[in-house]
């Protein structure tokens, strides 16, 4: 597979992160390639927001490196704006602009940030509603679509920034069961064009179909990885093994 | 009722409060704006300046903080000489006034304005931000917008406030509505009562027009299928 020889987009070397005294990351590291889905699962609270929220600099770390599309994160001239510009995020709550329309959501950063003309970007974001399969609710505001429509925009609003990497953190742990997977498919769509993605989530069959590598943390750390066939049928850590087997 | 010279003072008076309250609304509410963004500040001398500032004018009578402008401020203002003999200040009491009463009702703006702020998610600036917004976008675009929608309740009662303390003007000599009118009745003074009459019911009207204005706002502001 063309993959395999792919360049790496980000980078983590042995990363800690603590709030305070608590330690949430006790050195992380993986490594991901362009156009490589991987898929972070693991217990509540042992660190899969936080080490998510670190590649685009949302939190950031005391120790280890982070090195995302060769922007050096713990260079303490660190460009945000290039970062951000690179990485899009979707989250939980989907986070819309509740004052804006799905329109508006989408073209505020191409226009305001990438100073993209106006048309150009309402025709892409048009564009874009269609591929999450959303045409006709353009005009709508968050209030009026389900949780699944709007967080299919906010996958939109995302994409409209044309970034390298997508992060993805338990974008359908909000939403009800039939609606998951309109979700899905819009990933699974992303995933096949060759995106990038680095997702949080808890749908196993879903991490199983897309995912190139899964990785399993608890507490802090990366226990056990490897290729979903491997992970799911061949796991060796016991404390995935008693996660496996709570969640399937 | 009046003749013509106090019904000419009364015209006066009331225009002079228009202008006052005008002039003070925008400017508070702007001051309200600038310190609400300045107290998101990264710098700890401007989030200090902003919070000295707030606590200042909050926490001292106003109509001290009045008399204070513009003798004691008033001092050092340049003058200027439209004829060559007299020095006028460029800076006259309706100024101080519009200024001091700005400021004092500016200071409840700024926490009235940050309240709001701090109502509004977290993670809504967090997805503003992972889009790659300026800290001034974010609060231009997203926080500001959002938060005055929280904060429409207590402007209002805080604009309502200041209206009512154009008033004050007086103790500096301002030609407003209070003025004009205790003018009347010291030199009429059965005009006394059915003159305060008229106060009462020329603040009522004034204040019902921005009750009015701000309602008509709040609903143009009203976001489909948002928080109903
Ligand atoms: N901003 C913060 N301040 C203090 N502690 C935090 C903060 N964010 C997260 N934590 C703590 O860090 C730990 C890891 O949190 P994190 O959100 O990364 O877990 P998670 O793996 O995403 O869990 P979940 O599956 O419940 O989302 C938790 O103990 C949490 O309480
Ligand atoms: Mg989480």
């Amino acid at each position: 597979m063309l993959k395999k020889n792919a360049e790496t987009i980000v980078s983590i070397r042995d990363v800690h992160k603590s709030f305070g005294q608590l330690e949430v990351l006790k050195g992380v590291s993986l490594d991901v390639k362009k156009g490589e889905v991987i898929c972070v699962i693991g217990p509540s609270g042992s660190g899969k927001s936080t080490l998510i929220r670190c590649i685009n600099a949302l939190n950031n770390i005391q120790g280890g490196e982070i090195n995302v599309c060769g922007i050096d994160l713990t260079d303490p001239k660190l460009d945000k704006l290039e970062l951000r510009k690179r990485v899009g995020m979707v989250f939980q709550q989907y986070n819309l602009f509740p004052h804006k329309t799905a329109l508006e959501n989408i073209i505020m950063a191409p226009t305001m940030v990438l100073k993209q003309d106006r048309a150009a970007s309402e025709k892409r974001a048009f564009e874009l509603m269609q591929k999450v399969r959303l045409e006709g609710k353009e005009h709508a505001y968050p209030g009026e679509l389900s949780g699944g429509q709007q967080q299919r925009v906010a996958i939109a609003r995302s994409l409209a920034m044309n970034p390298d990497v997508m992060l993805f953190d338990e974008v359908t742990a909000a939403l009800d069961p039939e609606t998951v997977k309109e979700v899905l498919v819009t990933i699974k769509d992303l995933a096949q064009e060759g995106m990038t993605c680095i997702l949080v989530t808890h749908e196993m069959g879903f991490a199983r179909e897309v995912a190139d590598h899964i990785y399993f943390t608890d507490n802090g750390v990366i226990v056990e990885h490897g290729p979903p066939k491997t992970f799911f049928n061949k796991a060796k850590d016991p404390r995935t093994k008693e996660f496996l087997s709570q969640i399937l | 009722m009046y003749e013509p010279v106090q019904q000419g003072k009364i015209l006066s008076g009331i225009w002079m409060t228009i202008i006052l309250s005008f002039y003070c609304l925008i400017l508070s509410v702007v001051i309200g704006i600038v310190g609400a963004f300045a107290q998101g500040s990264k710098n700890r001398f401007i989030r200090g300046f902003v919070q000295g500032y707030i606590q200042f004018f909050r926490n001292t009578p106003p109509y001290v903080q009045l008399l204070f402008f513009y003798f004691a401020l008033g001092q050092f203002t340049p003058t200027f000489s439209p004829d060559g003999w007299l020095e006028v200040p460029i800076i006259s009491n309706v100024g101080w006034a519009i200024i001091s009463l700005s400021f004092f009702a500016g200071a409840f703006n700024v926490e009235i304005f940050r309240a709001g702020i701090e109502a509004v998610a977290d993670s809504t600036k967090e997805a503003a931000e992972s889009l790659g917004f300026s800290r001034f976008q974010t609060f231009r675009y997203v926080m500001f917008p959002l938060a005055i929608r929280v904060s429409l309740p207590s402007l209002n009662n805080n604009l309502i406030n200041l209206v009512k303390t154009t008033t004050q003007a007086y103790g500096i000599a301002v030609p407003e509505l209070l003025y004009q009118s205790v003018t009347i009745w010291n030199d009429y003074p059965s005009a006394q009562y059915p003159t305060m009459l008229l106060v009462f019911v020329v603040y009522i009207l004034l204040v019902g027009v921005l009750v009015m204005s701000m309602n008509s706002w709040e609903k143009r502001l009203r976001i489909p299928g948002y928080g109903q």
